[in-house]
């Protein structure tokens, strides 16, 4: 099976935040108001060395979320996706601390308010739910994996920064475009 | 608490923010992810359910091709419909300009089909109240008022607002329709767009519109934007140029007050001062001349008056450049050498350059740039102009403007002529539309209208000072956002003080809601271009056929219905759709209308893109190359994706479409072209025509004028037309002959119908002939007024127009601060409908202006903090403070999207209920000032004064 990943092309990325409305597009029905599973993070704004980034779960294949939560929500997909069982999370944010992206969101009525369960990227490969089922729909949105596609972001970004998919492939693309820059264009620098 | 561009902090709940609370948001969040909630105030049966959740997952899918309603770029997408909701979007690998990519807004464009805070129905505002009208009572009451009108103060005194939203059909229908109801008073946003460009261009070598396309920068070695922020107003184009960048290590440059988010990307940014753009541009000239850059034998050959621009130039030595711009000598010599050591080289403008009082000199000067360095006509070269809106490109092409018609025929007797012949209608009839009298010496028929800019001034100017009648009692604004017009207090002003307001668009807009009317106001409710079908104009010319993804949400019409209705109610629906079919619903068949465009658009060349051509090409978008365009294979082989016009001759003539307009190296047949012969064969005794440079092919090695009947004998080519074209071209040139004949002889010899002449870099017909810097009306800069004064006061078509009375008070005292305004990627013009997309909506939630640490500093002032702005006109403001190096110390930038909020006080109840859109402000146009293009009456937006303070 593959191994996803992501991978942001800084010298790609422009901050236009597609990445961002296609994940909210894409997975609407389980998403709310100021629940952003990704997002574009500046640095430097405004200044020379000004670069962007966009971020959401890497799916890191040994997780810092998996490894604390006290729950056992989290599980890795065959093919190295970290994803977490909305049923079983008890919605104590350990997982925020431990996750070195931030990537875990937490519902915005008021601090970890009635529904406080963990919200994140799920790569657009829904949950532990029947594949399509309208409990996946609500509780973590869209299964592109299961239709085989990939996620939403990627799929969607203006400038071929956010690639996603197997990182063999992902590497081969990205290696071909720092072979055009030279090296020191490579992500930072 | 730290105020960042793209929040992702829980909003506070306590904190009241202008005009909506973040509890309010809370709730209207709840109403999006409900979607039931809405019908509760709907009742039932009059709108349709939209929500993708109540579709299963195995409900069969129908694909729809679709292209994006934000930019002109024209990405792209395929629609997933079902049960006739739009239920998915998916990314168009295929396409030729996107490749499957979507900025912020195209990536949310499925909410179209949600559409929560769209109007559902006509109504009218009744003291004070919104009450339900059906159609039929609508088209009756705004029709009977628009015949009252017309009996007390005649055809000019209702004016046409058109939108850039509209379709090419859409454009083409509300041009005739405004000229059938007997008036020029008809005008949308490319006048606060594009206009200076249209105008500076086309009077430099012939067509306004952008010479290259999007793939190909591409092939460019170097990029210079100037007044352009691609990353925010058009994120796909950096696809292509990013691959420029790093496949051919294109230089960068940018020109721009801010340190934007294209600079980020860029190897210079030279941060002028707003309003120097033609300093800036002769400095650079400065040192092409100086070091002998310049294209000689490209000069010598096509291009007319350089040796004025050279005296030009020898003005603004390094010194006096920086000087004026503000930028370091280095700064200015870099960017002229990086120019002129990677040729070729593209120059891309958007309104940084254009919303200028000087705005068609800005234009030209970038243009006489390129001409200088040879870049002109040539693959990774050119002036790539990007649009604004998906189709202002088309808009602009079919005449939706105050002093044209379709085409560009202008508004004399002659193109009256052209265009009643297309429509079969009597030219006595058409001529007993207008009103006959004569005012200022003017008669309406044949005089511009009042622009989209100053429609307010036709509002409230003393009648005895307008070129019309009486003044202006009746509007339509139909696809407008009215709060991206300057003066807002005085454009609030005008909407109370006329007779009646109709404002038909998917949202309630600005015009709608920021008077103080009780009565006398319609919302109708068009439908948006997902719900119809036609064609779509996009930046580099190119037409795509939009497919209808789904039936018109809630009790919506289309443009076209509305349209038609309306003539059907004023008693010229006859004469409107002559040689237009209806269908069983007595509706209008689209493609005869795109059929009529073709018939008399002879002069840009959109006479080619039959409808069943335009199909075609969306049916396959997978064949046409990424890079080049064309389609190496399938049905359309060789055919350049859109036909961009020039696309010349008949449908059946196949001509492939002109992706790189003047390209000498190709044959006129496969897209090639020259400098247009457009003002004659020679000035004051000197050759217009070209000089030994000609198109490949071409049987007239020279230059040559525009092709007519005579010139066709003269050549001795005449008989080479049928007799059924020999009797239509007879007496006509290659613009009004509706045979073709002329254009098709013309091509068949390797010339260009237009002719092949010199591009000029003066305009005798302007009121600078070279551009000449003229500080900005509210300069910050008094020290620079004496030696770089704007212009006297002038009468401009209808309106007087303001320039020394206004630039002689110094303002500075009172309003030290530079501002200028732009854009965000998140929204789109006047903002209404992104404002209402939750998905865009949630990432710009604040109305904000950007400050230097400095000058923040000096005012007591925190990042984040709420200011009050005051514009140099007076008007106030509120909103928050980001604190920010991207700009320069002494200047200021707003976003113009926002509106809502007036003087610090919600507009929200003035809303029918259920419509407020997400996210409302304060518009910067508030604060904007007087100041327009003697010209095209572009508005100043770029830079005026102001005053900021905390509040």
């Amino acid at each position: 099976m593959a191994t996803m990943k992501f991978l942001c092309d800084t010298k790609r990325c422009i901050e236009c935040n597609g990445c961002v409305t296609a994940c909210k597009n894409e997975n609407d029905s389980a998403l709310e108001w100021g629940i952003q599973r990704r997002r574009v993070v500046t640095i430097n704004d405004g200044m020379p060395g000004e670069a962007s980034l966009s971020v959401a779960c890497m799916h890191c294949t040994d997780a810092p979320c998996q490894a604390v939560c006290p729950a056992n929500c989290f599980y890795t997909t065959e093919d190295g996706l970290t994803l977490h069982n909305k049923d079983t999370c008890i919605g104590c944010g350990y997982c925020l601390y431990a996750c070195p992206f931030g990537a875990p969101q937490f519902p915005k009525k008021g601090a970890f308010g009635s529904r406080g369960k963990m919200d994140k990227c799920t790569f657009c490969a829904g949950g532990p739910e029947e594949n399509f089922s309208e409990a996946e729909r609500q509780k973590y949105g869209s299964n592109r994996i299961a239709e085989g596609k990939l996620p939403m972001c990627a799929e969607l970004c203006a400038t071929k920064s956010l690639l996603a998919g197997d990182a063999e492939i992902i590497s081969s693309i990205f290696r071909e475009r720092v072979a055009y820059r030279g090296s020191k264009n490579a992500i930072w620098g | 608490m730290q105020l960042t561009r793209k929040s992702n902090e829980a909003p506070k709940v306590e904190k009241k923010t202008l005009g909506i609370s973040r509890r309010q948001f809370m709730k209207h969040a709840g109403i999006t992810s409900g979607g039931i909630a809405a019908v509760s105030f709907l009742g039932t049966g009059m709108m349709r359910k939209a929500q993708a959740k109540d579709v299963p997952h195995d409900v069969p899918t129908e694909i729809k091709r679709t292209v994006c309603s934000a930019c002109a770029v024209g990405c792209g997408l395929y629609a997933e419909v079902q049960n006739g909701v739009w239920t998915g979007q998916e990314p168009a690998f295929d396409h030729p300009f996107n490749a499957g990519g979507h900025c912020a807004k195209g990536a949310a464009l499925r909410e179209h089909g949600h559409g929560e805070k769209r109007l559902k129905y006509p109504m009218k505002l009744v003291d004070g109240k919104w009450k339900k009208l059906s159609w039929e009572q609508a088209f009756n009451e705004v029709g009977d008022k628009m015949l009252d009108i017309r009996k007390e103060s005649g055809p000019d005194s209702v004016y046409f607002m058109g939108s850039a939203k509209f379709s090419n059909e859409g454009c083409y229908m509300y041009r005739k329709l405004a000229a059938m109801w007997g008036t020029n008073n008809v005008d949308h946003s490319a006048r606060i767009c594009h206009s200076t460009t249209v105008a500076g261009v086309a009077n430099t070598w012939g067509y306004g519109a952008q010479t290259n396309s999007f793939n190909d920068i591409q092939n460019a070695n170097a990029i210079f934007f100037i007044g352009a922020n691609p990353a925010e107003a058009h994120p796909v184009a950096m696809q292509h140029i990013l691959i420029a960048k790093e496949k051919n290590n294109a230089k960068l440059i940018v020109v721009d007050p801010r340190f934007s988010r294209t600079a980020a990307h860029a190897d210079l940014h030279c941060a002028l001062r707003p309003g120097t753009d033609i300093p800036f541009i002769y400095g650079m000239l400065w040192h092409i001349f100086e070091n002998g850059w310049e294209d000689k034998a490209f000069i010598q050959e096509r291009v007319f008056e350089m040796e004025t621009i050279r005296r030009e130039a020898k003005k603004f030595p390094p010194k006096e450049v920086t000087h004026v711009t503000g930028c370091s000598e280095e700064e200015v010599y870099q960017a002229a050498k990086l120019m002129a050591d990677n040729r070729p080289g593209t120059v891309i403008w958007c309104m940084g350059g254009t919303q200028h009082h000087v705005g068609n000199a800005n234009t030209r000067a970038y243009c006489i740039l390129q001409l200088a360095l040879g870049n002109m006509g040539v693959s990774g070269g050119g002036t790539n102009i990007f649009r604004g809106h998906d189709n202002v490109q088309g808009a602009t092409d079919l005449g939706l403007l105050f002093d044209n018609l379709p085409g560009y025929y202008g508004l004399t007797t002659g193109a009256w002529n052209h265009w009643t012949n297309v429509w079969n209608l009597d030219m006595e009839w058409m001529k007993g539309r207008f009103d006959q009298g004569t005012y200022l010496g003017r008669e309406p028929m044949t005089t511009p209208g009042i622009p989209c800019s100053r429609w307010h001034d036709g509002v409230l100017e003393d009648k005895d000072k307008l070129a019309q009648k009486d003044n202006i009692q009746m509007a339509f604004f139909w696809g407008q956002s009215v709060n991206t017009e300057t003066r807002q207090r005085d454009v609030r002003d005008a909407l109370d003080k006329m007779d009646t307001v109709v404002v038909v668009d998917p949202f309630p807009t600005m015009a709608g809601v920021m008077h103080r009317r009780q009565n006398g106001v319609y919302l109708l409710p068009a439908a948006t271009q997902f719900e119809t079908e036609g064609s779509v104009s996009n930046s580099g010319r190119s037409q795509q056929w939009r497919e209808k993804v789904i039936e018109p949400l809630f009790e919506s019409k289309t443009d076209l219905e509305i349209m038609y209705r309306l003539s059907q109610k004023l008693g010229f629906a006859e004469q409107y759709t002559k040689r237009i079919a209806k269908d069983s619903k007595d509706m209008l068949v689209i493609e005869d209308i795109t059929r009529e465009i073709n018939r008399g658009m002879w002069t840009i060349g959109m006479s080619g893109q039959s409808p069943e051509r335009l199909k075609l090409h969306t049916q396959n978008w997978g064949t046409f190359s990424n890079k080049t365009l064309q389609a190496e294979g399938g049905p359309a082989k060789g055919e350049t994706y859109g036909l961009p016009w020039p696309c010349w001759g008949t449908p059946e003539q196949k001509h492939p479409g002109t992706q790189i307009l003047y390209d000498t190296s190709k044959h006129v047949k496969d897209g090639g072209g020259n400098f247009r012969a457009r003002y004659g064969v020679e000035y004051k005794g000197d050759n217009l025509l070209a000089e030994g440079s000609f198109s490949k092919g071409s049987e007239l090695t020279d230059g040559y004028p525009e092709f007519s009947a005579a010139m066709l004998k003269q050549l001795g080519w005449w008989d080479e037309l049928t007799a059924d074209e020999k009797a239509q071209a007879e007496g006509k040139n290659w613009k009004t002959d509706l045979s073709g004949g002329i254009v098709r002889v013309a091509i068949k010899h390797g010339c260009i119908p237009f002719g092949n002449a010199k591009a000029r870099c003066i305009v005798w017909n302007f009121p600078d002939q070279a551009p000449v810097h003229r500080e900005p009306l509210y300069t910050p800069r008094r020290d620079l007024v004496a030696k770089y004064p704007t212009y006297d006061d002038m009468q401009v078509h209808r309106l007087p127009t303001l320039y020394k009375t206004i630039q002689d008070r110094d303002m500075t005292a009172k309003y030290p601060l530079g501002l200028t305004s732009g854009r965000l990627v998140e929204y789109e013009g006047g903002g209404e409908e992104s404002r209402s997309n939750p998905w865009l909506a949630e990432l710009q939630q604040e109305m904000f202006v950007e400050i230097n640490p400095g000058d923040a500093a000096d005012r007591g002032i925190r990042n984040g903090d709420t200011v009050w702005l005051e514009g140099a006109e007076g008007g106030r403001i509120k909103l928050q403070a980001m604190v920010t190096p991207r700009v320069k110390p002494g200047v200021t930038w707003m976003p113009y999207h926002f509106a809502g909020v007036m003087h610090g006080e919600s507009l929200a109840p003035n809303y029918p209920e259920g419509t407020v859109p997400y996210v409302i402000g304060e518009s910067c146009n508030t604060a904007m000032t007087y100041g327009y293009d003697p010209v095209t009456q572009m508005q100043e937006t770029k830079a005026t004064l102001c005053q900021i303070e905390k509040a």
